[in-house]
């Protein structure tokens, strides 16, 4: 490689730590201290901001909800877009390149747009404040990416291999479980992150599809945060947890994701 | 295999993704042309208006300024974090512990909630007391949010924040899939940095900086929630832009009709844009395969 040392990489990644540094120092302070002046380091650090956050149901279910209503999606956009994404890898079927492009536009709404319609679809199917209904909300946004980078995964593997597992009597779905998921798994690993990413950023409408049941935490601290005096601290510690169960996803899936990403198909 | 069983099994195994993405993308926008196309009082009796209100939103002002915003905020954000993707993907370690941990941290901002991020840059631009606040007022910047360049600028620092690391893997993904030989034939013959860059990495990143573009104009087109969190959409309503504008039609005045319409024309905007793209872009990239010289 021509590539030579550089720092660009370290300061780019320091730069983006600042806000999270800030963020986590926040959640340590009292309402007080943050507002009353500059201190880049909690004077008397305290828990109560976490303990206030455990303390109350409405709040640590919702970290709960948001997990649940992500986790579906995921199931479900990664489910149906392996077989898609293998469907326009190998087949040439009438109209497939226009379909594969007319999946992309689905990723090209908006959830503003999306958000009326949304509500009377799933008040009409009793689905509102559902985690369900938040799930199949998002895969507007993730099955279209989904079969997108999975496509050039499945591409990345030698049409020989399909061959010879038809020659060796194996069905479709047999092919697709033992030998197709395998091949795949750092593919799917990387687009599993993708959705998870996608859908858990997202608080339009998964704010605006759930009431009590499964609001998730982006609402309750939208609620939190909407009072005259918003309380800060307290809105950091909840975005301090909010980080933990993205940053547990990669740091678990880190060695399929780094393959993922290092095997240069994710598009 | 003939073409007659190719068709067959593509749509059978299409079938799930096109009955999910019917009901979660082609149905609620039926509605959406539905309302566009109607009058409605509370949402239950639908008068047809024809393109009435596609009449109205196309001449109105307050439509024209919040698209031209959010037109200008989407080539904002892009212009920052396309380059910077790029210059920092280019850098990165290729292999070895360095390389996973960069991947690790930068994903963390990415896996942040809108709703976090916009509470956070709220709490860094605080008067007195945040640190993008202080760290400038030494230099005699007086960061006043009430500015409307100062809310925009901050809301496209934030942005960066938010999303340069996808463009930084995605293209990190992309630069790994360019053979080492293309590398050593580049020394043999001399070949600058820039030509490198140039003539190898660029052309082979043309693919993965098409998502990338795609996902970061779409997305930051369409941006609701962290401008609703840290500028209200003002100083006035600077900020305010088409999702804003959006839900505000459509949700708190409860006007389908002309909230429908905008988001028809909306749509048909990022489709074009998009389609510019693919346009301009996948004709080559998919004559890529095997060909050395792509």
């Amino acid at each position: 490689m021509t590539k030579r040392r550089s720092f660009a990489p370290a300061i780019y990644v320091g730069l983006l730590l600042v806000p999270i540094y800030w963020l986590f120092i926040m959640s340590l302070k009292t309402t007080k201290e943050i507002e009353s002046s500059f201190i880049p380091y909690p004077q008397a650090p305290t828990l109560e901001n976490f303990q206030y956050i455990f303390d109350d149901p409405s709040w640590y279910l919702g970290y709960l909800n948001a997990l649940i209503y992500v986790l579906i999606n995921v199931a479900i956009a990664v489910t149906v877009a392996v077989p898609a994404a293998y469907a326009f890898s190998r087949y040439r079927f009438f109209g497939a390149r226009v379909l594969f492009f007319g999946f992309l536009t689905f990723r090209m709404m908006a959830p503003a747009i999306l958000l009326v319609p949304f509500v009377q679809i799933f008040s009409e199917l009793n689905l509102i404040d559902t985690h369900i209904a938040v799930a199949i909300a998002h895969c507007f946004f993730n099955v279209p990416i989904a079969v997108w980078i999975l496509e050039g995964f499945i591409s990345s593997i030698p049409r020989e291999m399909d061959e010879s597992a038809r020659v060796d009597g194996y069905g479709l779905i047999r092919f697709f479980r033992k030998i197709l998921l395998p091949q795949i798994a750092p593919g799917i690993a990387v687009t599993a992150f993708f959705c998870f990413m996608f859908s858990w950023v997202e608080s339009l409408l998964a704010n605006g599809l759930t009431v009590v049941e499964a609001k998730p935490i982006n609402g309750i601290m939208t609620r939190a945060g909407s009072v005259l005096a918003a309380d800060m601290p307290l809105l950091a510690a909840a975005g301090v947890l909010g980080l933990i169960p993205g940053v547990a996803l990669i740091v678990f899936m880190r060695n399929h994701l780094a393959r993922g990403f290092s095997m240069g198909r994710v598009v | 295999m003939n073409s007659e069983r190719q068709n067959l099994l593509g749509y059978t195994l299409l079938l799930p993704a096109v009955l999910i993405l019917t009901l979660c993308g082609v149905l609620p926008m039926v509605f959406v042309v539905y309302y566009s196309l109607h009058d409605t009082f509370g949402g239950n009796s639908f008068i047809w208006v024809g393109a009435d209100w596609f009449a109205q939103i196309l001449v109105a002002p307050e439509f024209h300024a919040a698209l031209a915003r959010s037109l200008g905020f989407s080539a904002l954000a892009l212009a920052i974090e396309v380059p910077l993707g790029i210059y920092v993907a280019l850098r990165m370690p290729t292999k070895g512990a360095m390389a996973a941990v960069y991947i690790v941290l930068m994903t963390i901002p990415l896996l942040t909630p809108s709703i976090v991020v916009g509470y956070l840059w709220t709490a860094l631009t605080l008067p007195n007391a945040g640190l993008i606040y202080e760290v400038l007022a030494p230099f005699g910047i007086d960061l006043n949010m009430n500015k409307p360049v100062t809310a925009w600028l901050m809301l496209a620092a934030m942005d960066a924040w938010h999303w340069t690391s996808l463009v930084v893997l995605l293209c990190f993904a992309g630069l790994r899939a360019i053979p080492d030989d293309y590398y050593r034939a580049a020394r043999i013959d001399g070949a600058s940095s820039w030509s490198v860059f140039r003539y190898i990495q660029l052309p082979k990143l043309r693919t993965v900086l098409l998502v990338a573009i795609l996902l970061r104009f779409v997305d930051s087109f369409i941006i609701y929630t962290e401008p609703y969190v840290v500028t209200h959409g003002g100083p006035g309503v600077s900020t305010t832009f088409l999702s804003h504008e959006l839900v505000l039609k459509a949700l708190t005045e409860f006007n389908l009709g002309e909230g429908g319409a905008m988001a028809v024309v909306y749509f048909l905007i990022v489709l074009c844009v998009s389609w510019a793209f693919f346009v301009v872009v996948v004709p080559r990239s998919r004559a890529r395969s095997g060909t050395a010289s792509s």
